[in-house]
């Protein structure tokens, strides 16, 4: 699906048209036929395009979260109805791309990859935290119900702060950091690498951060997001025991790993299928065997 | 700049139609946990002045039992407790790492479990009162 809204071209032929003289010559018949044609074909151009946007079965209606602090009008949060052509194949993000170019280009939205890597169009999508690139319309009961994620600062529409959730990112130090610097290539065992794979997927989209509602409620909870972050480098053999602890002693603190209650939400909505409960899991069990000494 | 606002029921329980099975096991096993505790206080509380003898025990326990609502509240009881055995050995399995894949599963299970119990235990403890 392209941005770009198709030009409409009736208008050129038709000033270029009116300029000639009323005399009828052939070739001016055949530019009256033309024109004719063209203006039939524009007309069931549009008129297409309208039937297809009243039918119900091909359009797909959107409710949308609107507010702007800077708009008086958008002051108060409201929702604002879209009706949207349905193709096959059509995601969240390509209704409200529709929307923006064909309907109020003020609509407000991230998106950049469009194919699910680049993690910027997380939104709430009928109750669940959802990519808008990756949720298909036909799979979503309407209306859909598209709002910014929640328990984060909404900036405009669907756009919401994410300067919490990078801050909790970058305090587990997410780099990989090994003790000593080898020559060459720092090659992973087979098994070490299948370990952290599913936690190397993060595009840092703050779906799980928005569903777990201990980070709603604990600001300093370093969220699933960076605790998987914080697993994936910590369960890394290259970087060595040190490097390990260091690790374990930022996931241990009093807002890491222990405020996990497992509820699962994140792993329920996370867009990459990473098993984050599990990870966090596994920390707790490691920091456990790590302090816990029976002599 | 960002401004907060009051979203409504966006970010709490106003979303419970969409909790998910991890979620409801979080809130019921809370839930039966405090009832438990509550549970527990009423019942030294009972037991405590019920011990000047045989006699006075004996007397509060047949006074107890023979009311309608003692014999249903512990129908109740029995239901929490159960349901909160269940779900912690499913939290014990979960904090194993075991089993992660199928963890909605295994509460549902205890759902069942519990309801069937429940269920089964009813005519013991409803018997001739009604």
């Amino acid at each position: 699906m392209s941005t770009q809204v198709p030009e409409q071209q009736a208008e050129e032929t038709e000033a270029e048209q009116s300029a000639q003289a009323h005399e009828q010559t052939p070739q001016q018949k055949r530019q009256d036929k033309k024109r004719e044609r063209q203006e039939d074909a524009a007309k069931r151009l549009q008129e297409e395009e309208q039937r297809r946007e009243m039918d119900a079965d091909d359009t797909y209606h959107l409710k949308v979260f609107r507010f702007d602090p800077e708009v008086a009008a958008k002051q108060e949060p409201r929702f604002d109805d879209f009706y949207v052509p349905f193709e096959k194949g059509m995601t969240v993000l390509d209704a409200l791309m529709y929307a923006r170019d064909h309907y109020d280009s003020s609509l407000t939205f991230r998106h950049s990859c469009r194919q699910a890597v680049c993690g910027s169009d997380a939104l709430f999508v009928n109750g669940s935290q959802r990519l808008g690139c990756q949720t298909q319309l036909s799979d979503l009961e309407e209306p859909v119900r598209i709002e910014p994620l929640p328990h984060q600062d909404v900036v405009k529409d669907l756009v919401v702060d994410m300067e919490h959730f990078y801050e909790q990112m970058h305090s587990v130090q997410p780099y990989f950091d090994p003790e000593e610097t080898p020559e060459g290539e720092q090659r992973q065992s087979k098994e070490n690498h299948e370990k952290i794979k599913m936690s190397t997927r993060c595009i840092w989209c703050a779906a799980c951060m928005s569903s777990c509602n201990i980070a709603a409620g604990d600001n300093e909870y370093l969220g699933p997001a960076a605790i998987n972050k914080a697993y994936r480098f910590a369960m890394d053999e290259r970087e060595g025991e040190n490097r390990m602890q260091e690790r374990m002693e930022i996931v241990e603190q009093n807002h890491g790993v222990w405020r996990c209650q497992t509820q699962f939400s994140c792993t329920n909505v996370c867009p990459k299928d990473i098993p984050l409960t599990e990870h966090i899991q596994e920390l707790k069990r490691e920091a456990v065997k790590r302090n816990l000494k029976f002599w | 700049m960002s401004q907060s606002y009051n979203r409504g029921l966006v970010e709490d329980f106003g979303r419970w139609r969409e909790f998910s099975a991890g979620m409801w096991a979080w809130i019921f096993h809370k839930f039966t946990g405090w009832v438990l505790i509550g549970y527990l206080f009423t019942h030294i509380a009972v037991l405590s002045t019920a011990l000047q003898g045989d006699a006075a025990y004996t007397n509060t326990i047949v006074a107890l039992e023979s009311l309608a609502v003692v014999r249903l509240l512990e129908v109740g009881l029995l239901a929490v407790a159960v349901f909160h055995i269940l779900n912690g050995l499913r939290l014990l399995l979960v904090d194993l790492g075991v089993g992660l894949d199928s963890q909605d599963k295994s509460f549902y299970a205890s759902l069942v479990l519990t309801g069937a119990i429940v269920v089964a235990s009813v005519p013991t403890f409803i018997s001739g009162v009604f």
